[in-house]
């Protein structure tokens, strides 16, 4: 197990060097002047070469790209070349909001998604299942910022109960945190739910034809722990695998969330990076990503060994 | 037993976030919350033409002199100036009491190393710094501006409303080299910059100035008292504007600055909320040829396309028919302004297809094609070109449209290469009317071509000529006619095409008052009463 660890630890260095030759290539290859975003719209071009030489914009692309990596060995993402902050304390500014709405979203999509898959899979055929199929077809189907429009109208502009948007840390109290997350939540987790819902349906459905399904049965345990204890536990690495990879979706691609609910998390920053070509975050970004990529994927081959003894590495 | 595990463990989590469930502590400070039309990334306000840039500069610095609501400089940190007989020197001498933010006096050198940054980066400053011969401190509180030559737009530029607003820094800060950012904020405006509080693309925060000495007479556009009657400003950068539109209705924000035109029937309707034109100038959208290559290097087609073009099909297109938000205006100077004149333009913007097929044919255009540069990722530009190509393909000319995002415009305008090496034939942009409000400020009529001119390259050695007479005439009337001679100067070499002004609309409560006009939006004088 230990070997296990630490080969995959070691096997993030290639994963991260590769993410990093080819997020810095593929931004150099893509048009765009920060220069032209710092000097604004009626700069000069003597202005914007001016601005270009400060930036070392206007060196050799292989020179950029070693210096941006020795700096990147130091443990140093570099500054903004915008608004002239450390990646890492933007990186930082925005994690919190991330990381809160992942984890809401999650735990609220499981604890919906599993039970409901269950009882799908157990009704099997029935009106139940059905309804449960259709919900999922419809999480799917309609998109995020259709349902958060639908919850802000209905919860926060008729009904008053929560504000429309905006975030609160943690540190200025519980209530106002949460109550910022609760329609982020809503909305966001209906699509995990349909998508945990569905495997979770599709692999208790699997196991219940299992002939120690069966036996556990004629042995007399009840319907409740028969699905729990026997069939659930089962049938739960392949909702782990998707519940994790769910996880890693939601760090990086809640942006649409993020603004519909203006939460200032890592997907804005993002999108807010790309636009104006700040090369140095979007890169920051885009390896914090990948190393998140990476970890979560360890984390879910790991936690396998928990739910089936008999996967050993 | 795992089960009691769990039930145990929720507990202690309950036990340790109790402290956090109680809400933090009600503020007696008066915030007032405004969602502004872009997100703050450059702090620097001479360093960039952005126009976030320069109302950030609005809240913390201040200016020598300003320009007010009839567009007549006012002194602001000045307390007077006097010119001398011959026109040659001006003294200003500055108000009593201006301190930096950092307790620190202002000085006259403080004044002049910062006209001298201000000078390099922007168009009027290099203009007057072409015409200046010296500036030099008197004593603490005065100096003198002495100039080569007669020299007509001194007061015009250092009172200048818009990018790049001349404002006044501390000298240490005045000497960063100005394609370098400031180290720091420290101005003598009506609030104070708080740093700790800033977050790039979300978040900006000023505090009230309370050393601040305000002028004793009202505000009018920048100029005037400057009374600060909240606590804290907070500029917040929301996304999406069915967002903000809502978090304004449910009372979470108070100021939004500029929502889309398709919005605004929702405000109409809330008896709450107040929809105001702050920049009764508006803005101007400018559709910029390249002057550099075929076939807009031959003015009878640049003509022809005038013809071709109807303004109105442009702006409705862009604002719809509400046209309280928009006019049509062919001044290269903006409409109903000192110098807005559409001399020389008689029948053009109007989409006279026959005329402009009659032009075309007669300029020999053999069918090159037209490349027009097509941002859709911003609201407000993606609607011009497709506008304007179909009425040039109406028109006989042969246009691709070709979809980029803003920055890959603004890249790719910046190179003069043809078009089959990558280079560009027109793009379409915007600017505030405080920006055109003269032929020195107006980037849009430098004719300077290649060799200084901006992007297109416009190169008409007649018009710089007609703007240097500008520059130096000091008779209003003789400058206004000169305006008029550029005018139609340009509608028969079309520097590039005016196509409409329009109006942007911001909304507030009704209970928000004491709300400014101006080129720019100012957040001094406003309170939030209770009714």
């Amino acid at each position: 197990m230990f070997a296990f660890i630490s080969r995959r630890i070691l096997a993030t260095i290639p994963v991260m060097g590769v993410v990093a030759i080819v997020i810095f290539l593929l931004l150099r290859l893509t048009p765009g002047d920060p220069a032209a975003i710092i000097a604004g719209d009626s700069a000069t071009e003597a202005q914007l070469m001016e601005i270009r030489a400060r930036l070392g914009l206007d060196q050799p692309i292989y020179i950029q790209f070693f210096s941006w990596i020795w700096r990147l060995l130091q443990g140093d993402l570099g500054i903004s070349i915008i608004s002239n902050i450390p990646v890492s304390t933007m990186i930082a500014q925005r994690l919190e909001p991330t990381l809160a709405l992942a984890v809401t979203t999650i735990i609220f999509a499981v604890l919906v998604a599993v039970p409901l898959g269950v009882i799908a899979a157990w009704r099997h055929g029935t009106l139940i299942d059905r309804a449960v199929m259709i919900f999922c077809v419809m999480g799917f189907s309609v998109p995020v910022f259709v349902l958060g429009y639908l919850w802000i109208y209905g919860i926060s502009i008729n009904l008053r109960w929560l504000p429309v948007q905006g975030y609160k840390a943690i540190g200025d109290g519980f209530w106002p945190f949460f109550q910022r997350l609760i329609l982020p939540t809503l909305t966001l987790s209906v699509i995990y739910i349909a998508l945990i819902a569905r495997i979770t349906r599709a692999s208790v459905l699997e196991i219940l034809d299992e002939d120690y399904i069966r036996t556990a049965r004629a042995k007399g345990l009840t319907e409740g722990r028969v699905l729990l204890v026997h069939a659930l536990r089962n049938a739960a690495v392949p909702i782990i695998t998707i519940v994790g990879i769910g996880i890693a979706l939601l760090i990086s691609g809640v942006v649409v969330t993020e603004s519909v609910f203006n939460l200032p998390g890592l997907g804005r920053l993002t999108v807010d990076a790309v636009l104006a070509r700040d090369y140095p975050v979007i890169q920051g970004v885009i390896l914090v990503f990948a190393f998140v990529y990476v970890i979560v994927n360890l984390l879910i081959d790991l936690s396998y060994t928990f739910f089936d003894p008999r996967i050993r590495y | 037993m795992q089960f009691k595990h769990i039930l145990m463990g929720a507990c202690a989590a309950l036990a340790l976030s109790a402290p956090l469930l109680a809400s933090a502590p009600a503020s007696a400070e008066t915030v007032l919350r405004v969602v502004k039309h872009s997100s703050l990334r450059v702090l620097d306000p001479i360093m960039t033409t952005a126009y976030m840039s320069r109302n950030h500069g609005y809240m913390i610095y201040d200016t020598l002199l300003a320009m007010d609501e009839k567009q007549v400089v006012k002194p602001q940190m000045a307390e007077s100036w006097k010119v001398s007989d011959d026109g040659l020197t001006y003294t200003f001498t500055l108000r009593d009491g201006l301190m930096w933010h950092d307790g620190t006096p202002v000085t006259a050198e403080d004044c002049i190393a910062s006209i001298k940054r201000w000078g390099k980066n922007d168009g009027m400053g290099q203009k007057l710094m072409e015409f200046t011969k010296e500036m030099k401190a008197l004593d603490a509180k005065s100096f003198t501006l002495v100039l080569k030559e007669p020299y007509g737009l001194v007061l015009e530029s250092l009172g200048k409303p818009s990018s790049n607003v001349p404002f006044m820094v501390p000298k240490k800060l005045a000497e960063t080299p100005a394609s370098e950012p400031m180290p720091e904020q420290i101005g003598s405006g009506p609030f104070k910059w708080v740093k700790e509080d800033f977050q790039p693309g979300l978040k900006a925060v000023y505090a009230k100035n309370t050393d601040y000495k305000p002028r004793s007479e009202a505000p009018s556009w920048a100029s005037g008292g400057k009374v600060v009657k909240v606590d804290k400003v907070e500029w917040v950068t929301m996304p999406d504007h069915m967002t903000a539109a809502n978090a304004l209705i449910n009372g979470e924000i108070d100021y939004l600055e500029n929502p889309p035109t398709d919005l605004l029937p929702i405000f109409e309707a809330d008896s709450n909320l107040e929809m105001r034109i702050i920049n009764k100038l508006g803005s101007q959208v400018m559709a910029r040829p390249n002057h550099l290559h075929p076939p807009f290097n031959n003015p009878k087609v640049l003509q022809a396309m005038a013809y071709a073009i109807n303004q109105k099909d442009v702006m409705v297109g862009m604002i719809g028919n509400d046209e309280r938000y928009y006019k049509t205006c062919n001044s290269y100077f903006i409409c109903d302004t000192t110098y807005g004149s559409e001399a020389g333009s008689e029948g053009m913007m109007k989409g006279d297809i026959e005329t402009a097929k009659k032009l075309l044919k007669e300029s020999g255009y053999d069918g090159t094609k037209v490349l027009i540069m097509h941002p859709t990722d911003v609201a407000t530009l993606s609607s011009h070109p497709p506008i304007v190509a179909q009425a040039m393909r109406k028109a006989g000319f042969n246009v691709e449209l070709q979809a980029m995002d803003w920055q890959s415009v603004v890249s790719r305008r910046a190179k003069k290469d043809p078009v089959d090496q990558g280079g560009w034939n027109m793009f379409i942009t915007t600017w505030v009317g405080a920006d055109l409000i003269n032929p020195v400020a107006n980037l849009g009529v430098n004719g300077k071509g290649a060799n200084g001119g901006w992007f297109g390259w416009y190169e008409s050695a007649k018009m710089e000529e007609l703007r240097d007479k500008f520059a130096r005439e000091t008779d209003p009337a003789k400058q206004k006619a000169l305006a008029d001679e550029i005018s139609k100067l340009g509608w028969s070499t079309i520097p590039n095409l005016p196509l409409g002004q329009f109006f942007a609309v911001s909304v507030f409560p009704k209970t928000l008052k004491g709300v400014l006009d101006g080129p720019a939006p100012y957040f001094w004088n406003i309170e939030k009463t209770k009714g």
